[in-house]
């Protein structure tokens, strides 16, 4: 009797357990359900977006697609000293010549100057110069049309352009090249350009948050402190700025920072200079300019966390004996790190991807590495090395966003 | 007795200290706004102090001229088709995300909040690479979509966070009356989170409207908006009539910024 009831009872929890588990799934699945739609979109707009451009740091298909037969030999092909077989060069002069009718020549050509300039001119020249019909072999007539295809250097540019993936793009993106034994380089000092423009990009961006920390600080730690009303109005000075377009501040510094504008006028005025300093087109003008857009989120970031910060503990430590700037900088300030982690987090991250300011404040020598990659896209048509590039700023933005979420934590980020 | 009254003289000085500096950084802050702009209403040409004259000169050639005319027209076709579709899935997102049952939280959060921290010159260049190809360059449209997207993460960020803090027996109250989950969403949630609402689509318009980069790579000339003509202007040849249109956005500004003020004191009425 009692066993039977027991064995039912047990049921009876199997039952309701199964029955708490399936209503937690189907609350989980209506929860995520809400944000497909969202997913969906940014899946669409976004997600799918970025990965294809940085899928193309390693792809390269221009090449293959315009000469396939000899990218499918070259890839046989041992490399230099000798040079690829007679067969190779009549599977060229086929390829080119059913290419040369679909202007793939051309996109190939260009994807080949990456690796050296003028590449792209002998293609076409070959296309162009090559006889409809032989009857002696090609490894005889194209070195006749130009001498580089009997080096075997040409046909190793060739073979790496030709092959779908390849590690040049992120390696030149770092200014390394690869040789034709394999090994990894730096490329010569006249074209290495990116580890530069990276290393400018972290000082300017360390630059920005550590001026943006040492002046939002203290303003942050008054607006926390004072009584609302006077807190409130001050605020305003915050706030306008803040929601005041980047470009209306770029334009506002642009007319200020001016040789014979007003900040040069009131420096001669003051006897602070003789004649105007260049404040604008470098490195000065980037810092105003990115400090300014800039400093209200760190301001309002610090901010947040001080609004809860009990003076109490500070209070107490003085009572206690301790020198009041001890307290201040061994109680306060660890209580605030939360809102020095967000507003230094918030601060570095925007800065890493600017490029309105820079572009329209700063000089050929403040080029961010956003700057490079709209180059790469706009003006170069380098897909590959835009792609690059676009891999190693998102690599460190991430970097520090799992930095930031593992010390400060996400949830810390709030707006308004 | 001596260490108690240095200790009070260091606490004075450092209050001065904080006093200064922020009297400074506050001035900074707000020193384009106050010194540049009232350039826009000199009667010469001049970026400089003394004005020569009061003049409406440049105000007129913007509301005259068919560029500047357009260019207004297109930041609030833009902005509001990007700040609709934003606030949509971006509420509906938190929603979902702000419900204890939400599955793989750690994993979707970083993902609905990657527009704010993905650099925009990257997400423009893959707009372009994707949207070429869909004929969506040049496009309102493919601006629109672009704009919708970044605009999500701050819809989703304010209404989460106003979320977290609704107390959910309400809606429990609400299902064991006999409220539809509609219903009781509609009568019971909504009017609780409008104000964060309000809020997120604000930011989301904010975003759209002052973007600039993504409209340099995706759209054309009929896709101008305000920033990116007054980018077009500071890359020609400055002239006042950008820093009258600078004028006009400083003041759509204050009235963004007393409609937030609006909010917030709703909001935190309400809570």
């Amino acid at each position: 009797m009692e066993r039977i009831s027991l064995g039912r009872a047990k049921n009876r929890v199997d039952d309701l357990q199964a029955g708490y588990r399936a209503t937690r799934r189907r609350e989980a699945w209506r929860a995520f359900l809400l944000v497909v739609p969202l997913l969906v979109f940014l899946a669409a707009t976004f997600i799918y977006p970025i990965g294809k451009l940085l899928l193309l740091s390693v792809r390269s298909d221009e090449v293959a697609d315009a000469i396939p037969r000899t990218a499918a030999a070259l890839a046989d092909w041992v490399g230099p000293p000798t040079l690829p077989s007679p067969q190779t060069f009549d599977l060229l002069a086929a390829d080119l010549r059913r290419a040369s009718d679909q202007g793939a020549v051309a996109v190939a050509g260009r994807r080949l100057n990456n690796y050296e300039a003028g590449f792209r001119t002998l293609l076409l020249k070959t296309a162009r110069q090559l006889p409809a019909t032989s009857d002696r072999p090609y490894s005889e007539v194209l070195p006749e049309i130009d001498k580089r295809w009997g080096e075997p250097e040409t046909w190793r540019l060739l073979k790496r352009a030709a092959s779908r993936d390849t590690p040049d793009f992120l390696l030149r993106a770092i200014d390394r090249e690869m040789t034709s034994d394999g090994s990894v380089v730096p490329v010569q000092r006249s074209q290495s350009v990116y580890l530069d423009a990276f290393a400018r990009t972290f000082s300017i961006s360390a630059c920005v948050t550590l001026i943006s920390l040492v002046l939002g600080y203290p303003v942050a730690y008054l607006l926390a402190t004072l009584p609302a009303r006077q807190s409130n109005l001050l605020m305003i000075f915050v706030i306008v700025p803040f929601w005041t377009s980047l470009l209306v501040r770029t334009t506002a510094w642009y007319v200020l920072l001016q040789p014979n504008g007003v900040v040069n006028s009131l420096l001669i005025k003051l006897g602070l200079t003789g004649a105007p300093v260049a404040l604008m087109f470098n490195r000065t003008g980037v810092l105003i300019g990115m400090t300014h857009v800039l400093l209200p989120f760190m301001i309002l970031s610090n901010y947040a966390v001080m609004r809860g910060v009990s003076p109490l503990y500070q209070r107490a430590a003085v009572s206690l004996g301790a020198h009041p700037v001890v307290a201040f900088v061994r109680v306060y300030v660890p209580q605030t790190l939360p809102g020095i982690g967000a507003g230094t987090f918030l601060v570095f991250v925007l800065a890493l991807g600017y490029y309105i300011t820079p572009a329209l404040l700063g000089g050929a020598s403040d080029e961010m590495i956003s700057q490079l990659i709209a180059l790469q896209m706009d003006q170069q048509l380098n897909w590959g090395l835009a792609g690059a590039l676009s891999v190693y700023l998102v690599l460190f933005t991430l970097a520090a966003y799992f930095a930031f979420n593992r010390f400060v934590g996400i949830d810390r980020l709030r707006l308004g | 007795m001596h260490a108690e009254a240095t200790t009070v003289l260091s606490e004075r000085i450092a209050r001065r200290g904080v006093r200064l500096i922020s009297a400074v950084v506050l001035g900074f802050l707000i020193a384009p706004m106050l010194i540049a702009i009232p350039l826009s209403f000199n009667a010469s040409t001049y970026f400089s102090y003394p004005m020569t004259g009061f003049s409406l000169e440049w105000y007129g050639t913007i509301l005259s001229s068919p560029d500047w005319r357009r260019a207004i027209l297109n930041s609030f076709i833009i902005g509001a088709g990007a700040t609709a579709i934003a606030t949509a899935l971006g509420t509906l997102a938190a929603i979902g995300i702000s419900r204890p049952a939400f599955p793989f939280r750690s994993l979707i959060v970083p993902l609905l909040i990657s527009p704010m921290i993905i650099p925009i010159v990257i997400v423009a260049v893959s707009l372009y690479l994707v949207f070429a190809p869909l004929g969506l360059i040049n496009t309102h449209l493919g601006v629109i979509l672009a704009h919708a997207a970044l605009g999500t993460p701050f819809v989703v960020i304010t209404v989460a966070a106003k979320l977290m803090a609704f107390d959910r027996n309400l809606s429990r109250a609400a299902a064991g009356l006999g409220a539809s989950p509609w219903t009781s969403f509609r009568r019971v949630m909504l009017p609780q989170i409008l104000p964060a609402v309000a809020t997120g689509s604000v930011f989301a318009f904010a975003t759209s409207f002052d973007e600039v980069v993504v409209i340099l790579f995706i759209g054309g000339t009929e896709q101008r908006t305000i920033p990116r003509q007054m980018w077009a202007g500071i890359r020609d040849q400055i002239n006042p009539t950008i820093l009258a249109m600078a004028g006009l956005l400083t003041v759509f500004a204050v009235i963004l910024f007393l409609f937030m003020d609006v909010l917030r004191r709703r909001n935190s009425a309400d809570a």
